[in-house]
């Protein structure tokens, strides 16, 4: 570290923030602990943020400080990611604040569950957090790449690590979108230990990125023993990566899926990305076939026009006829017309369930041969049809009561 | 300020038997205060001292004013159709401090931020208090114990109920309305400043000593229709203009882009299709917010795809409650505010888009009000407790921050539900206690949240109807609970003993007080 500076600055204030905090230190020669508390929820808080600060303030041995607080109701884990951020500017400290993770934070994930709808949430935003877990995606992805400013980095780390541990997500998968190597590898030091179930990397087009990430991750687990497996998601975001799509799609066990981003996609194409898509179908289909291959989910990039509902619908309904299993969220809205498009129709339910139906019978008399009237049934189509109905169950199209 | 005389009422709470020096009485409990003797009486006035040419109409207001005998101490009223647009009352203010009256009663039936401009009289004693309303900058100005008087919060109906009984006689009515003609009939359908109906208006026509009807629309006798009848009207004035146009439409009139409103009443709207409230013929109650009219939207849609009319819709009128109208899904508006120009547009057209006055739906001393009549009401809170109280006046920091509006007088609904957030920027919503009851928890029947859904445990029905349901349904402690393990458990907001206002019941007793907030 270079020279030390007395003065820091973390989050952010103003009449439109929500709960999120701004930050200032200065470190002073003698004094003590002066805090200068502005929140809107002094009288129902000023005690306990005081007492936080006080905690952080005692954890990384400052004693003479300045501390100027404007809180428009940010909750603790943001709080003490906004002043971990500033002292980090001001202090040599190697070491972390980190928040106790609520019992609600542990559960694990599996490898093939389901992933229709994943909703990013900017790393650097309380706010779109809070609540992110009660609109019910299959998955949550803290994102620390694209939508966190160059400078605001550092704080985003410290954010997304305190929201892993303290905000409740509802059961969604737990996943963080990293920064390009090598920022990504420096990210993971601040996610891992906190029970992180996917970790996305962005413009993958090689096997070594892949390496890299697995590397690191082994590392970190071992180094904090965790027992829980972290998958990866590699993003598709170039021309060359979709070329090697396959490659990437078998370079790890622990990869689940593989998404496309066809943003950069197309920006990398040299064309102009269209709500029908047409500009992608190649890539797009070339993925899918990528990932059928090595086993693995494919998932289709996000959506970007909020406000067109009806334009979304018949994006998913494209994207699961090419064999996609899922779709990214920019909006909390997008997820229910995402679940209601990749889950199964009433007839193909009807269909599985006649199909079942007639698996059950055969196999209670005993019977080699499964049939529906004269028509005989391939096991691949059983199969099929079992898996139509686990899923219409867990969605709730049909009653939950699964024979085994 | 002298030392009131306190006593705890039926809910348990510490109140005055007396406010600015005249005697009230304490709430008793739901339906427990009964009442005797007789209406009160304004004075027989005789057409023979008022123009026989039917012409009422002076040059300005303060001429108006002047001639009605404004002098000090007197209780003047206005209304609040113009909302946040509102210019009569600053102007009518204005007017009593040039002539140096004090001490004013100011009875609005609401004040918006626009009435920050009355602070300064508040400050120099020309407005005594306020019995109204109190948001923003005034509320905070109350909560300061800034106000020489004790404020006194109403309902809808109860501000009606408060003239009628004689509680509150309004000397001077200042009625603003979009077209009148020199007689003093008006309405409020026509003109620049349309703003649909009157209803506010209708006690202060009927009851105060002196009335004045201001318009920046005057037509030729009759205006009709007559929502106010010029037979009660002392002097007309004309002037160039009442209200801001685009600030009289309500800000709150569209449905909520927020994802996190959506789908509080996305849950609100499944519970009542799986409860079975939502069903031919049936009625609701929709208000002006982002969160109810979006109820509205999903009612629509559910009631569209099961082929379900409703009988009457109620509430303040606005495009998407038009829609359902026109395209046949509601038989009839009851509108008691109407909140756009859609609204206006559709009252003066369709004999189905129907005006009523607080008296008509809210009354409680009359003998009968449809409140009661209504399926189910969708309502707001800023705070309600494990015993289901509800406040919708200040904010857990003690802050006057609302009126109670029509809110009180809705609980008397068939079904009451309160869609509301578990915690407003670290605010909790749900908590142990609330900081002043408006609404005691017997009425409430189901606070649906973004976290779960909570049925007052009196609705046996309610429960069973749901059992079996992948509806999220909570103990309302459940989501207390939640809220305190997100927040943090909050402070208590700090008061002193200063009562800066009470909060009335509906029939006229009093549920409970503000205190003056510590700073």
């Amino acid at each position: 570290m270079g020279q030390q500076q007395n003065i820091a600055e973390a989050g952010i204030a103003g009449p439109k923030v929500r709960s999120d905090c701004y930050v200032k230190l200065e470190l002073t020669e003698k004094g003590g602990i002066r805090i200068d508390l502005d929140s809107k929820v002094k009288s129902l808080y000023g005690s306990s943020i005081e007492r936080l600060c006080r905690n952080v303030f005692e954890f990384f041995g400052i004693d003479n400080v300045k501390l100027t607080l404007k809180d428009s109701g940010a909750l603790p884990f943001t709080i003490s990611a906004r002043l971990e951020a500033a002292v980090r500017q001001i202090s040599d400290t190697g070491k972390e604040f980190i928040p106790d993770m609520t019992d609600e934070n542990k559960y694990p994930s599996v490898r093939d569950r389901f992933r229709f709808s994943r909703l990013y949430l900017p790393g650097n935003n309380p706010k779109m957090m809070l609540n992110a877990g009660v609109h019910n995606p299959d998955g949550i992805i803290l994102d620390l790449e694209d939508s966190v400013a160059p400078a605001k980095k550092m704080e985003a780390r410290l954010l997304v690590r305190n929201a892993l541990r303290q905000v409740n997500f509802y059961g969604s998968e737990r996943m963080v979108r990293i920064n390009q190597l090598p920022d990504g590898l420096e990210d993971l030091k601040y996610i891992i230990p906190h029970n992180v179930h996917v970790v996305l990397i962005p413009k993958c087009e090689n096997v070594s990125q892949i390496k890299q990430v697995e590397k690191e991750i082994g590392n970190l687990i071992n180094k904090h023993e965790i027992r829980q497996e972290v998958f990866l998601m590699p993003i598709i975001e170039t021309a060359l990566g979709v070329e090697k799509a396959f490659e990437i799609a078998s370079a790890s066990e622990t990869i689940v899926a593989l998404a496309i981003g066809l943003e950069d996609l197309t920006a990398d194409l040299g064309v102009i990305r269209t709500n029908e898509a047409t500009e992608t179908l190649y890539a797009r289909t070339r993925l899918v076939n990528a990932c059928k291959a090595a086993g693995i989910q494919a998932i289709d990039s996000v959506f970007s026009d909020v406000g067109d509902m009806e334009g979304l619908r018949q994006n998913v309904i494209i994207s699961k006829s090419l064999g996609f299993e899922g779709m990214g969220c920019i909006h909390p809205r997008q997820i229910s017309i995402i679940h209601e498009c990749f889950a199964p129709s009433k007839e193909e339910i009807e269909k599985a369930q006649i199909i079942m139906d007639a698996f059950y019978t055969a196999r209670e008399k005993g019977l080699g041969v499964i049939a529906i009237g004269s028509k005989m049934i391939d096991l691949p189509v059983v199969k099929r049809a079992e898996k139509t109905v686990n899923l219409a169950v867990k969605l709730g199209l049909m009653p939950g009561t699964l024979k085994d | 300020m002298p030392k009131t005389k306190l006593t705890k009422n039926a809910a348990g709470r510490s109140v005055p038997l007396e406010i600015n020096g005249r005697p009230v009485i304490p709430y008793k409990g739901v339906g427990k205060h009964n009442v005797a003797g007789v209406k009160y009486g304004p004075k027989i006035y005789t057409c023979k001292d008022f123009p026989s040419d039917g012409n009422k109409c002076v040059a300005t207001l303060k001429e108006a004013l002047k001639n009605a005998g404004l002098k000090d101490g007197m209780t003047v009223s206005t209304h609040h159709h113009f909302r946040n647009g509102d210019m009569l009352a600053n102007q009518l203010f204005d007017i009593a401090k040039e002539m140096g009256v004090k001490d004013l009663r100011w009875f609005p039936s609401a004040s918006f931020p626009c009435h920050e401009h009355l602070i300064q009289y508040l400050e120099d004693g020309t407005i005594h208090h306020i019995e109204g309303s109190m948001n923003g900058a005034l509320g905070r100005f109350a909560s300061q114990g800034k106000m020489k008087g004790t404020g006194v919060l109403r309902s809808h109906g109860g501000r009606y109920q408060a003239v009628q009984d004689g509680e509150v006689e309004i000397d001077i009515a200042v009625i603003g309305a979009a077209c009148a003609d020199p007689f003093g009939n008006a309405n409020g359908l026509y003109g620049d400043s349309a703003t649909g109906l009157l209803g506010f208006a209708l006690a202060d026509s009927q009851y105060a000593d002196k009335v004045i009807i201001v318009t920046d629309n005057m037509v030729s006798f009759p205006c009709v229709p007559w929502q106010i009848q010029g037979n009660y009207v002392d002097y007309t004035v004309e002037v160039d203009k009442l209200g801001d146009p685009e600030k009289i439409i309500s800000g709150t009139t569209r449905i909520t882009k927020s994802p996190d409103r959506l789908l509080l009443a996305e849950m609100t709207a499944k519970f009542c299709d799986e409860t079975g409230i939502i069903h031919n013929g049936f009625s609701f109650q929709s208000g002006a917010g982002g969160t109810s009219l979006a109820v509205g939207e999903y009612f629509k849609k559910i009631m569209q795809e099961k082929g379900i009319k409703a009988r009457f819709a109620r509430g303040g009128s606005n495009k998407y409650l038009v829609s359902m109208l026109e395209e046949g899904l509601v038989d009839y508006i009851l509108d008691g505010q109407t909140f756009d120009l859609e609204g206006v547009r559709s009252m003066a057209e369709n004999p189905g888009h129907v005006c009523t006055s607080p008296f008509t739906s809210y009354n409680y001393h009359g003998k009968g009000n449809f409140a009661g009549m209504v399926d189910v009401a969708i309502l707001g809170a800023t705070e309600v407790d494990v015993n289901f109280n509800a406040n919708v006046v200040t904010h857990s920091d003690g802050y006057l921050l609302h009126g109670i509006g029509g809110w009180q007088n809705c609980l008397f609904s068939k079904t009451v539900i309160l869609p509301i957030p578990l915690f407003r920027d670290r605010i909790p919503v749900v908590v142990d206690e609330v900081t002043t009851l408006c609404g005691p928890g017997e009425l409430i029947d189901v606070i649906v949240t973004e976290r779960g859904i909570a049925i007052n445990p009196l609705r046996t029905d309610l429960l069973e109807k749901l059992e079996g349901s992948d509806l999220p349904v909570k103990t309302i402690t459940e989501l207390k609970d939640e809220a305190e393990k997100i927040c943090g458990k909050p402070e208590k907001a700090h008061f002193d003993d200063q009562i800066i206002a009470v909060v009335k019941w509906v029939d006229g007793t009093v549920l409970d007080v503000v205190r003056r907030v510590k700073e």
